[in-house]
């Protein structure tokens, strides 16, 4: 049913206007809805998601692969404290590099802070680039560059970081209220010094929050790294995989995962400190 | 703003009043250095115009300002907030905690807005009132030589901005200080002030002592009725309030 855009007889051009918006708005909507759909579709179909004779023996082989890992087998926990320190390690370094080398880059990257837009769009670039790289990738080239072990591992989630960590710096700059930076620029105080006495206390806990959060995705990317050799309990996972150590490989899962969740448990704690407070 | 040229005295307190938008702020903006005039020059007698870096540097290390919507760090406590206006005399890279005497400072800028009991607050915890004493507090802590003031008492009740009022005018008198607030009380400027600079449309519309500002200097400024001129004008019922 059309509704007459001419109410009591009047022409009314503001409620043509609005019906009309209505239409272009359902039209843009169900046109967005079919385009959104053909993809997700597509996506699958090119996965081979719908070739339902993939799935025969997936799940027999699955309880089979679980049976052959129970009951874990910790016969060797003695022999895991090096590598489950060395994906602490690496994850704890990796997180405060690029958290230290974000900071600057983000500050660089902030529109607010940067008015060259030359300067601002590289660090921009920078930080993208950095991030685009996945994280096993740069342990490969890092590997290639210093060798086997943890300092890869370091080099490799310190850079992923970086990117990331950079980007959410910005975008927490971006937001930051202008109000009592210009009330020190008002008694001459230095472009640096609106940074350490305004920005940074405004910014400080939102800064910490994401860091922790990094620190908990490094853990686990950290284990990932291992397959490219930089050692930690993703090495041991992997090793005990080809070997066709399964109970062991249990066993080394079951340590990462407790380790994960006491990361998290801290790391939630953390957080609850510091932005309860605010 | 078109053709305004105002001188301010040494020892004196003027109130600025005009409608919303007329470019009260812009004035303030224009003094403290946030907003360079786009023609013209600010001149102060001591160090002539301010037309280098240097000589803003100088002004503005006898200068503060009371901002209109607070300009605090709410996860800051009252007194780090206060500790902010002597950041120009600290090292931008230290990460040494703030000096003892400057605390103490801090500490008797907030006893003289009355806040020394909520000196370890949070901002956000405090009311609108007492986050506007921490922002006055912020600017006495430097003891300027030229103090201004956007709205400075908007969110305090009349009795707590007559005392405030009152704490202006013993430090103008007993120290060398000028003070130049932008004023929504008319009532408020007319006993506070010695001098009041109105505004209209963009011009100097009245300049003069408080005394000689009458009905008519009012509706010059407000005459056009506008929503807040409403607001503005109706300082008959002001008065009865006082």
């Amino acid at each position: 049913m059309r509704v007459d855009p001419r109410p009591n007889g009047i022409a009314s051009p503001a409620l043509t206007a609005i019906l009309a918006d209505g239409r272009r708005r359902q039209r843009n909507a169900l046109a967005a809805t079919i385009g959104g759909t053909a993809v997700i579709v597509g996506a699958f179909a090119y996965a081979g998601a719908f070739e339902l004779h993939r799935y025969a023996d997936a799940l027999s082989t699955i309880g089979q692969l679980a049976a052959d890992s129970l009951p874990p087998d910790f016969s060797r926990l003695p022999h895991w404290g090096r590598p489950l320190l060395e994906t602490l390690a690496m994850s704890v370094a990796g997180t405060v590099l690029g958290a230290a080398a974000a900071l600057p880059l983000g500050a660089l990257a902030a529109r607010n802070i940067v008015r060259q837009a030359i300067l601002g769009g590289a660090a921009r670039l920078f930080l993208n680039v950095l991030r685009s790289i996945p994280g096993l990738i740069w342990g490969v080239i890092f590997v290639a560059a210093v060798g086997f072990g943890p300092l890869p591992g370091i080099l490799a989630l310190a850079t992923h970081s970086t990117g990331m960590l950079g980007k959410f710096f910005a975008e927490t700059l971006e937001h930051v209220d202008p109000g009592p930076g210009d009330a020190l620029r008002s008694i001459g105080v230095s472009r640096v010094g609106v940074l350490r006495f305004s920005i940074l206390p405004q910014i400080l806990p939102r800064l910490i929050d994401v860091t922790i959060y990094r620190w908990e995705h490094n853990l686990r990317a950290a284990t990932t790294l291992g397959v490219v050799g930089v050692g930690g309990l993703g090495l041991e996972i992997v090793t005990a995989f080809h070997l066709f150590e399964y109970r062991e490989a249990s066993a080394l899962i079951i340590v990462l995962l407790s380790l994960v969740t006491l990361i998290n448990i801290v790391g939630a704690r953390v957080r609850a400190r510091l932005l309860g407070g605010l | 703003m078109h053709d305004v040229s105002l001188s301010f005295p040494n020892r004196t307190i003027t109130a600025v009043v005009g409608p919303s938008g007329v470019g009260k702020t812009t004035l303030m903006r224009t003094l403290n250095g946030l907003l360079p005039p786009a023609q013209g020059v600010v001149s102060v007698a001591e160090f002539g115009p301010l037309d280098n870096p240097v000589a803003w540097q100088e002004m503005r290390r006898r200068t503060a300002t009371v901002f209109q919507d607070h300009a605090l760090i709410d996860r800051l406590t009252a007194i780090d907030n206060v500790l902010l206006g002597l950041a120009d005399s600290r090292h931008p890279l230290s990460l040494l905690p703030w000096p003892r005497s400057f605390r103490i400072r801090a500490a008797q800028a907030l006893d003289e807005v009355g806040l020394l009991g909520r000196a370890t607050a949070r901002v956000a915890q405090l009311s609108g009132g007492e986050r506007q004493r921490v922002g006055i507090a912020r600017a006495l802590v430097r003891r300027p030589r030229l103090l201004l003031g956007d709205e400075p008492f908007a969110a305090v009740d009349l009795a707590l901005a007559r005392r405030l009022g009152d704490e202006f005018r013993h430090l103008v008198a007993r120290s060398n200080l000028t003070v130049i607030l932008v004023l929504h009380q008319l009532q408020m400027a007319r006993t506070l002030a010695d001098r009041i600079v109105g505004l209209a449309n963009g011009r100097v519309a009245f300049d003069g002592s408080a005394t000689e500002f009458d009905a008519s200097a009012e509706h010059r400024i407000f005459g056009t009725a506008t929503s807040e001129g409403d607001f503005l004008c109706p300082a008959n019922q002001e008065r009865e309030a006082i």
